[in-house]
């Protein structure tokens, strides 16, 4: 277990995780559905200090190399994939003859041991149809997934490291 | 033409409903249940927000689809933890 | 309120209550659970979250301001869907686990 005290640099005393308030922000408007100046004042208000008393959860910051990346990253394999690929389930569901499927698990090496990676890369594989990451062995560094329909198991495990892993390694520096 | 598409969506979900309560009686392990239960809520969120247009006054039904939303999900996860561990609470 | 607004909502609203349906019949239908644990936790996601998106255009035009708090309900919603479907398998694997009395054995 790493010191916690040494993760907290002290420029992010007053304001632990600056990301953290503009979410908060952000989701207060939404939640009040508007944009006047009093509810500005009291959502940055709030966002200031929920990260304040969350702080011992949460020690360290994500590192983010490159939000243009993140960004890039969130449009076109993610949400591309999310509307595709559950057009491609809908209808392997709906087909007449369904014991044609294949389902299986598979087996899918980690290469980081970074767990904001892993978490994030369990959950984008889970929000694309076809596939729901079901356990994690951190020791082996090991991701079991259960696919719907795998004809061919080694394709799919590569398509997922080099379609999701690679991006998510480049943009979180591990 | 809005009037027809929500009544076409409404009748969908409710039949989606139906296939789910099969499931929830009929599942023959636990997780189908909670599957089943988890998959309820949220299309009782999406009644809520059919509702929701239909009666365009107020805008009580999406407090209560968003409270269904918070809730469900809480109770999912307590559910599968309590099948885990036999405890919710450690 | 223009018949071009009327029928992107009313696109959206089937839309999503056929994804959402699409979702129930393949949990009726598939044989097994962790086949069935892929209908609901995405296809359903997806339906409620495109019904919310319509929903948010219906009232942004209906009332003139812009209201956008059921973007609320699907980031939400989609954010939440993996991880109760995360929280499925492991329980649906653990009960699996203890039925058999295989407790070391690891699922290939």
């Amino acid at each position: 277990m790493p010191d916690l005290k040494k993760r907290i640099a002290p420029e992010y005393r007053w304001l632990p995780h600056p990301l953290m308030t503009l979410t908060l922000l952000i989701i207060w408007l939404l939640l009040m559905n508007t944009i006047s100046f009093a509810h500005i004042l009291l959502g940055t208000f709030l966002g200031t200090i929920i990260p304040w008393f969350t702080n011992r959860f949460w020690p360290e910051r994500p590192q983010i190399s490159n939000p243009v990346l993140l960004l890039r990253f969130f449009f076109s394999p993610f949400l591309f994939d999310i509307i595709v690929a559950n057009i491609t389930v809908v209808r392997l569901m709906l087909q007449p003859d369904i014991s044609k499927l294949t389902p299986g698990f598979i087996q899918i090496p980690l290469d980081t041991d970074d767990p904001m990676v892993i978490s994030i890369l369990a959950s984008v594989i889970s929000l694309t149809p076809g596939t729901v990451s079901s356990e994690v062995y951190l020791k082996e560094r090991l991701l079991i997934v259960h696919s719907i329909d795998v004809p061919d198991p080694e394709a799919a495990v590569q398509t997922i490291k080099t379609r999701y892993e690679k991006p998510l390694k480049e943009i979180f520096l591990c | 033409m809005l009037k027809t598409a929500i009544s076409i969506a409404f009748i969908m979900m409710v039949i989606a409903q139906l296939l789910n309560l099969y499931r929830l009686f009929k599942g023959p392990s636990l997780p189908d249940r909670i599957l089943a239960l988890d998959t309820m809520y949220i299309d009782a969120i999406a009644l809520f927000i059919l509702l929701g247009i239909y009666f365009t006054t107020t805008t009580t039904y999406f407090e209560a689809a968003l409270i269904i939303a918070v809730m469900g999900f809480i109770s999912t996860v307590a559910t599968c933890k309590y099948l885990m561990r036999g405890d919710i609470v450690e | 309120m223009t018949i071009f607004i009327e029928f992107i909502v009313s696109f959206f609203l089937v839309l999503g209550a056929f994804f959402a349906l699409a979702g129930s019949i393949g949990s009726y239908r598939l044989p097994d659970f962790f086949s069935r644990l892929h209908g609901p936790t995405k296809s359903t996601t997806l339906g409620v979250g495109s019904m919310a998106v319509a929903s948010a255009i219906y009232f942004s035009f209906q009332s003139g301001r812009i209201s956008l708090h059921e973007v609320l309900i699907t980031l939400f919603l989609f954010i939440t869907a993996p991880i109760s479907a995360h929280f499925l398998a492991k329980a649906a694997l653990h009960q699996r686990l203890h039925q058999k009395k295989e407790g070391t054995e690891k699922i290939s």
